[in-house]
């Protein structure tokens, strides 16, 4: 990973470039152009101006390499798996994933060789939000779940496990 | 006076300084997991196809481009040329026609070389 990235021990300098750096993270959280099925049309619903993502810092973005959320807004088939995978594997570090709907959740109602069961299984993801199709302010709510997930993470500070004890023992 | 540019040079420092130090501030912080993978080339998450998606192709405009500059230019020496021909004389007649004649020889070596002939 990065340089300075869980190199440092919890002082007032580092909880506090940690908060800048989360606070800057979680402001400018860009999804991708990305919508595989019908929940892509409550995505796009939210994105307007009625529901406005905006407000949030969520900015839909037309490439991998500008996101920051890969919202999965409905079935992947089989076919569209590898797919999936490419563009979150193109995307910049650090990077999120939505599951929208019950499709991207768990397969839902297709339980059939062609759908995968679950996104789960193709990319890791950070945030399920429930529903066929969940309603647009679902799709905020999940979004502040991912700012609030975001919210003290440790990114220049060390795991407090991984660092060796002050005793050198 | 070297002095009347001071602010430039201020600005240009100022500009130097605050791009080193924003590019190492975020090389530092960011994370940098490369892998082949992610550095391929963005075609909308699809294998690439066509003549392209090799990263190298024939750019055909590119020589008719300069091809079309050099005779731009010529032109644009002969129109002022004509209109003060008469206070020229002779040299400056014969002139025009030796800078003539040096492009006309870039311009058949570019023939020779298959410039002209469009590889489809």
């Amino acid at each position: 990973m990065g340089v300075l990235t869980n190199r440092f021990q919890d002082s007032v300098l580092f909880t506090t470039s940690d908060n800048i750096i989360n606070w800057s993270r979680k402001s400018s959280l860009w999804p991708q152009t990305f919508g595989i099925a019908c929940c892509a049309i409550e995505m796009i619903s939210a994105g307007c101006a009625r529901y406005d993502l905006d407000r949030f810092g969520v900015v839909f973005r037309p490439s991998p390499r500008q996101s920051d959320v890969m919202i999965v807004a409905g079935t992947v088939t089989r076919k569209m798996a590898p797919i999936v995978r490419r563009l979150y594997d193109q995307m910049a570090e650090p990077r999120y994933v939505i599951a929208m709907g019950t499709c991207a959740i768990s397969g839902g109602v297709y339980n059939t060789y062609a759908v995968v069961q679950g996104v789960d299984c193709i990319i890791p993801v950070d945030i399920h939000v429930a529903g066929c199709p969940p309603r647009p302010e679902a799709l905020l709510h999940g979004f502040l779940q991912l700012q609030e997930k975001i919210t003290g993470t440790r990114v220049l500070r060390a795991e407090p496990d991984t660092l060796p004890s002050p005793e050198g023992a | 006076m070297p002095i009347d540019f001071l602010p430039v040079f201020l600005m240009v420092a100022v500009v130097v300084a605050l791009s080193v130090f924003i590019l190492t501030l975020s090389r530092l912080i960011r994370p940098d997991n490369p892998y082949p993978e992610k550095n391929r080339p963005y075609e909308c998450g699809v294998d690439h196809v066509g003549e392209a998606s090799g990263g190298l192709f024939k750019v055909q405009y590119f020589v008719i481009a300069i091809l079309f500059v050099v005779f731009d230019v010529e032109t644009m020496f002969l129109f002022p040329w004509a209109v003060v021909l008469s206070d020229l004389g002779l040299f400056g007649y014969i002139e025009m026609f030796v800078f003539i004649a040096l492009l006309l020889v870039g311009f058949a070596y570019a023939w020779i070389k298959g410039a002209l002939e469009w590889v489809s």
